[in-house]
């Protein structure tokens, strides 16, 4: 379903961003656009009035097809905070009812008149699908989808990174923790680091864990925490998620642990200055000490309230283009 | 068209006639507002030149626009620095150019988004020509008749300058 050239519906015959389904295909140039963006809508979520008139009359959708606490309500607040009206939309559906009933679902959402859909779904590829089946004057963000992308979760991770380490992102070590196999969050994230230049970006995981051809990716990868985290500026720790041991892919949450778990004494081998992050929830005593994840250099809940200052950027940007002539639907 | 006066001759002129302004309405703490960016280098000569006690505030309109829509968002929206006591306050917005009068409407919304002042006078380096909206300054350094397709801008803060294309 993600074809070749797929990521390109994602920007208008102006280059401008009128869908944010991947970081893949994007440049630089949109990633800071984004990032600048960020920092001005940061400013006003740090002010006692944190709600500005830019959206004004503009409807968008939460369609979750798989559920989300976090994602879902800084969405929400986002939206909110940019004085758009917001549905939320929780369909609980097997994987299986794509397909008609899905084109169903969009078309009578688009009956009501709406602007932008948020769309998370446990298929890989849905959020470009959708893109690809909705009224012209539709934009589509990418919510999460399958083990694909998640590109506004890597912004605010390199937005997070960007406010603790300035904006020179070629002498940063990021080390990437965790279950990459399975996390579209890691795929964007090294996508977003890559597009940016960063210096050295690191997965450690074991070989159950990691996908046959990460090192494409343009990654060094590590089988061993202790080595693979030694002098990081960054460590980003992932949710092991815990139905995966089902598959045999680990023995155990405790070997697990064991082996690549985030203590206070593994984390000494890294930067003094080292920022730990997670896009949680978090597991504690499972891939993250607590001691590590209520530290002073946790940033954990930073990521949380600059989720939002990045989700009013990307729906900002995308609700603020000059609508192009084919997209007629424009009401 | 007309000889402009220098900025730092407008604000000698506009020291005066604001002191003289806040005396007949007898205003004795005001809180001064500059706009982003031309407005604030004026305001922050002013505040200086009047000695006025309470610190100077900032406002970034980019969010309240009303031409969003038109031409998108601008990346680098400076923060506004809005003081918590906007409410019965008597404000002095201070901007370099008034054109359309839509960055003065945008400002006394966000304005009104953190409290009722008791007042809001307006002053302006230079009043110009285009007026879209029912907007007028309470104080101007100079009045200049400008055709649609002339631009008249500020640059600065050091040495404050006009730029007419």
């Amino acid at each position: 379903m993600i074809g070749q050239d797929s990521w390109n519906i994602q920007l208008d015959s102006n280059g401008r961003l009128k869908h944010f389904l991947t970081i893949e295909g994007l440049g630089s140039q949109i990633l800071t656009e984004i990032l600048d963006t960020a920092e001005s809508f940061a400013n006003v979520n740090e002010q006692r009035m944190k709600k500005v008139p830019l959206l004004r009359g503009k409807t968008i959708v939460n369609l979750f097809f798989e559920a989300s606490t976090r994602t879902r309500t800084t969405f929400e607040l986002a939206a909110k905070r940019l004085s758009a009206d917001i549905l939320n939309i929780n369909i609980s559906t097997s994987a299986t009812s794509k397909g008609e009933s899905l084109l169903d679902t969009l078309q009578n959402l688009q009956a009501m008149l709406c602007d932008m859909f948020i769309v998370r779904h446990c298929d890989s590829g849905a959020a470009h699908f959708i893109a690809g089946n909705v009224a012209p004057h539709i934009s589509v963000i990418n919510a999460g989808d399958g083990r694909h992308a998640h590109p506004t979760q890597a912004m605010l991770d390199i937005f997070t990174i960007r406010r603790n380490k300035g904006h020179d992102f070629g002498r940063l070590r990021v080390a990437i923790v965790g279950d990459i196999l399975h996390s579209r969050v890691a795929r964007s994230q090294i996508h977003a680091l890559n597009t940016l230049n960063t210096g050295d970006v690191r997965v450690i995981a074991p070989k159950t864990l990691l996908p046959t051809d990460i090192e494409d990716m343009g990654v060094t990868v590590f089988n061993d925490l202790q080595t693979g985290i030694r002098d990081a500026d960054v460590v980003i720790m992932l949710r092991l998620q815990k139905e995966r041991m089902q598959g045999a892919l680990l023995p155990s949450e405790h070997e697990y642990y064991s082996l690549y778990g985030l203590t206070e004494e593994r984390l000494s081998a890294a930067k003094a200055d080292v920022i730990v992050m997670h896009p949680g929830p978090i597991n504690r005593g499972v891939e993250i000490e607590s001691r590590v994840a209520d530290g002073n250099r946790s940033v954990i809940l930073d990521q949380v309230t600059y989720g939002i200052s990045v989700r009013m950027a990307v729906m900002s940007m995308v609700l603020g283009r000059q609508p192009e002539p084919n997209e007629s639907g424009a009401h | 068209m007309d000889d402009i006066a220098k900025p730092d001759r407008l604000l000698e002129k506009l020291a005066v006639d604001l002191r003289q302004l806040l005396e007949e309405r007898q205003i004795e703490d005001p809180l001064m507002v500059g706009i982003h960016t031309g407005g604030v280098w004026i305001a922050s000569a002013l505040h200086t030149k009047l000695g006025l006690p309470r610190p100077l505030a900032t406002l970034d309109i980019s969010f309240y626009r009303d031409d969003f829509s038109r031409i998108g968002m601008n990346p680098k929206v400076k923060p506004s620095s809005l003081p918590p006591q906007v409410e019965d306050k008597h404000i002095i917005l201070v901007d370099d150019v008034l054109q359309t009068g839509r960055t003065i409407r945008a400002a006394m919304n966000e304005i009104f988004d953190y409290g009722r002042p008791a007042s809001i006078s307006l002053v302006c380096l230079v009043d110009r020509s285009g007026r879209e909206l029912p907007i007028q300054a309470d104080l101007v350094g100079q009045h200049l008749q400008l055709g649609p397709e002339q631009h008249i801008k500020l640059s600065g803060p050091e040495p404050l300058a006009f730029v007419v294309t």
